[in-house]
């Protein structure tokens, strides 16, 4: 592979784009490359990296809003944001890990393009929820921003929102705009032992249903709960299901007795403290128990009661698969044995009975570009698809065919 | 207040009327085509009273298949169409036109699912914002969103624009609260987005769809995602004698970390008229009036109210109030929620929707005022302060053309201040025909040819709710077939 391209300005990578559109030559897009092994590989003739584009732009505290560039690490951004009390809400994804890299690597602007949000995304919403404003370069090296700084904006079509989570396909962001949260003064978990998926997704929901803002709903299955760092939760070697209170110490102490009061048919549970709590959720943030890299991991997102039918359906096939529930069990992590379709055909079956979507996460290359990695799009659905690439990025010169082949 | 350009109406089409009308009921039945006279005219215009055409013909689908013929039918002969929910659009996102076939989708209502585990309600987008909330308020779950005129508004018109409402500084607004649509593009082909499961798949259609103003298709279902109700909520009031210590204790609030549900501010003048309306209980001795809304139990709510007023007093409260039951609290939202009816029973007025970074907030009231005083105007300010979305009231008499024009130059202006400022044209109502002409203020030719390409890929003949969100000459200069 050649020395990536790195632009330090938008103007830069304009002019970086409109050689390669001139020449109709694709681009591979990346960050710090946290993600370079997700979607399915391309052939381009360069790659142009965000990595010389960094810097925090603006931080209002007071205001709840933030802009940086693209290249900016996520880690420098929660560094500033915790100096000031405050965090991104929607506990960025860190894929390192989980994907033969490590962790705290990647770039903001990594985040917002791949959309993918952490355990608290239940209460807080998505990256993209927070997203309020992008400045980009298009496909056709246009230079464009959409959305601003305040929080409330409809004035024009929300491009923000769309190119988020587009993994570089539509276009490169050069700077994003975003809302940020105080930190919760304080956190607890709440932890119970031996239920199979099915009860503990029902409990996972009866939590949701509590007015108590339940900011963490996990079910980690015995065969991925030897991977939890904590020894006394991993040693058993029992499934377990985590339900997690932010806010305010007297609220959570109030919230956390009527929380347990709500759920006592499911036994009593064990009860993290702040310090154990940051660092139970933050291995889920990281992936830690579904980083066996032999094995190919799957992202499926479906309604929550349903993420239980959705395993079983994966595992009546797929024995060895090894689920963790997140999101009251609406998002499953699971990881299937390596084979020549990652489980696909079984897994795609399983969606299309109960709904939703699956992304392949972690594969050997071959195996990517042989099967379809992101979910598969009705007609009408792909049609709009191309639409809009096409609207972005005509030629089809950036990161072309990560998401879809011929997109 | 006339001076916004309409495009004139394509007279081929016009000349056509009977025919079309005719054709229609044959495809839908008569029952659901309105194409007499008195018919019409209810439909010819919107919250937005100054602008009025009599649309072509008006259609009132009761499924998503009678959206489908009805937009196959308008795209193989060439005709536009537009989206309605319940006419509320304060920015005539719903005006018709002459040439124009209005499909009102306000019949389809009917909750079709209701899952309290996985928490979504699927309906028809016809229901009102509100019913969404009543029809799962017996379980103590909530829609979130609550724009002031929840009571009439569609959620189809609610997605169109991407409404907002008092308590989106917790919830979010629409677009963070939708799950899935189902949607009938202008070929007739009806599309799903999204699901019951959060985060659809691929591009996020869903948050393009969601305030695109009915220019890319047909909204006849959608999922949304429901909230358990907390324990309690509570407000309390704080007068200021400034509105610039009213922006700092805002600004206080937010900085120690607590994130109310709501934080509404008032002037003086729409305190007065509130007031008068609400009898809430607002202090009429105060220059600035912010209202403040928490949740939690009983304890809670208490513990962080105090922390509030001392936030409060220590940035120069002079009163403080805090709500001493559910009939008060009842009584405070009124007078915020209906303060627009409130004023308009007083005087017509222009209602300005800009957004602004909070901490400019002092400077910007300043400028509104002196910017009003100029044009010889009167008015009321009121905003949901806690995402800086402001509402000016411009206060004119709608007989009088002169102070009408007066009172659309004024708002121009105060928009092209909040832009300048670093914020928005528009935070919940939409762009529609109002504010079309001032986009190239906040946007670039790059940035809103973009948008129209978009706008091309779902629409190319650009059928779909014509002459809104782009100027006229910016939309005229793309190439529609491509």
């Amino acid at each position: 592979m050649n020395e990536a391209l790195r632009p330090a300005a938008d103007w830069e990578l304009a002019s970086m784009i409109a050689g390669f559109a001139s020449r109709n030559q694709p681009i591979e897009i990346v960050g710090n490359r946290t993600k370079a092994r997700v979607g399915r590989p391309m052939q381009t003739a360069a790659t142009i990296t965000t990595q010389s584009m960094r810097g925090i732009r603006l931080y209002e505290p007071t205001e709840l809003v933030m802009s940086a560039q693209t290249g900016t690490p996520l880690a420098q951004i929660e560094a500033e944001l915790a100096g000031n009390g405050q965090m991104l809400a929607f506990e960025p994804i860190d894929l390192g890990p989980a994907t033969g890299g490590n962790a705290g690597q990647q770039s903001i602007g990594g985040v917002f393009a791949s959309n993918l949000s952490g355990s608290r995304r239940v209460v807080a919403g998505a990256a993209r929820d927070h997203l309020l404003g992008i400045k980009g370069v298009n496909g056709r090296a246009e230079v464009f921003k959409s959305g601003g700084r305040v929080m409330k904006n409809v004035t024009g079509y929300d491009l923000a929102r769309g190119v988020a989570g587009s993994w570089g396909t539509l276009a490169v962001m050069t700077e994003v705009t975003f809302k940020v949260l105080p930190w919760p003064e304080t956190a607890t978990t709440l932890v119970y032992p031996g239920l199979p998926d099915d009860i503990a997704v029902e409990l996972l929901c009866a939590a949701m249903g509590t007015p108590f803002e339940v900011s963490g709903t996990a079910h980690i299955t015995a065969g991925l709960v030897r991977r939890l760092s904590n020894i006394s939760l991993a040693a058993p070697g029992r499934p377990l299901t985590a339900v997690r209170i932010e806010h305010f110490a007297g609220s959570v102490a109030y919230r956390k007795e009527r929380l347990a009061d709500a759920l006592k048919a499911y036994g009593a549970p064990i009860e993290l403290d702040y310090n154990e709590t940051q660092n139970f959720w933050g291995e889920l943030r990281q992936l830690r128990i579904v980083a066996d890299l032999s094995t190919c991991l799957w992202r499926i997102s479906t309604a929550p009661r349903n993420g239980p039918k959705v395993v079983e359906a994966i595992t009546r096939h797929v024995s060895a698969a090894n689920a963790y529930y997140d999101w009251s069990g609406g998002l499953v992590w699971i990881e299937v044995p390596a084979s020549a379709d990652a489980g696909s055909s079984d897994i795609r079956r399983a969606i299309a009975v109960h709904g939703g979507h699956a992304t392949l996460i972690r594969a050997e290359p071959q195996v990517r570009a042989s099967i379809d990695v992101f979910q598969p799009q009705t007609p009408t659905l792909e049609r709009l698809t191309r639409g809009l690439k096409s609207a972005f990025d005509p030629q089809g010169i950036l990161n072309p065919g990560r998401m879809y082949a011929g997109v | 207040m006339a001076h916004i350009e309409l495009p004139d109406p394509d007279a081929k089409i016009v000349a056509r009327r009977d025919a079309i009308v005719a054709e229609l009921k044959a495809l839908v039945g008569e029952a659901i085509v309105v194409g007499d006279d008195d018919g019409r005219r209810a439909y010819e215009t919107d919250a937005l009273t100054a602008y009025r055409r009599m649309p072509l013909a008006v259609v009132l689908p009761r499924s998503t298949e009678e959206v489908s013929r009805v937009l196959r039918y308008c795209h193989e002969k060439g005709i536009k169409v537009v989206p309605r929910g319940a006419g509320t659009s304060l920015c005539g996102g719903a005006l018709p036109a002459e040439d124009s076939i209005v499909v009102c989708i306000s019949k389809m209502s009917r909750v079709l699912e209701l899952d309290y585990e996985s928490r979504f309600a699927r309906v028809e987008a016809g229901i009102t914002n509100l019913a969404i909330s009543g029809a799962v308020g017996e379980r103590g779950f909530f829609y979130a969103p609550d724009p002031s005129s929840q009571l009439a508004c569609t959620l189809a018109g609610n997605l169109a624009m991407n409404s907002g409402g008092a308590h989106c500084l917790k919830y979010g607004v629409t677009t963070n609260n939708v799950l899935g649509l189902r949607m009938v593009l202008i070929t007739g082909e009806v599309v799903d987005i999204g699901g019951a499961h959060l985060d659809a798949d691929g591009y996020d259609m869903l948050g393009l769809i969601v305030g695109s103003e009915g220019q890319f298709g047909i909204i006849t279902e959608a999922t949304v995602r429901i909230i358990k109700s907390a324990e309690g909520a509570r407000p309390m009031l704080l007068g200021f004698d400034s509105s610039q210590a009213a922006g700092r204790c805002v600004s206080a609030i937010i900085a120690s970390g607590i994130i109310p549900v709501a934080i509404e501010f008032m002037d003086k003048p729409a305190i007065e008229v509130c007031e008068s309306f609400a009898h809430a209980g607002y202090p009429l001795d105060v220059e600035a009036l912010l209202i403040v809304e928490v949740e939690g139990s009983e304890a809670e709510i208490t513990g962080l109210l105090d922390h509030i007023k001392d936030i409060a007093v220590q940035n120069g409260a002079g009163k403080v109030l805090i709500s001493d039951g559910p009939i008060q609290s009842a009584k405070i939202w009124k007078g915020r929620k209906s303060a627009f009816g409130a004023i308009g029973r007083i005087s017509d007025y222009y209602c300005m929707d800009g957004t602004i970074p909070l901490s400019r907030l002092p400077e910007v009231l300043v400028a509104i005022s002196s910017i009003c005083e100029r044009h010889r105007l009167k008015v009321a300010n009121i905003f949901h302060a806690g995402d800086g979305n402001l509402h000016p009231l411009i206060l004119y008499n709608a007989n009088d053309p002169d102070e009408s024009e007066r009172a659309e130059l004024a708002g121009a202006e105060i928009l092209t201040l909040c832009v300048e400022v670093g914020g928005c044209l528009t935070g919940e109502h939409g762009v529609g025909i109002e504010k079309r002409d001032l986009m190239r203020v906040q946007f670039s030719d790059t940035d809103l040819a973009l948008q129209m390409r978009i706008k091309t890929a779902f629409d190319p003949q650009w059928l779909l709710n014509p002459s809104k969100v782009f100027p006229l000459e910016s939309a005229a200069s793309i190439d529609k077939a491509a």
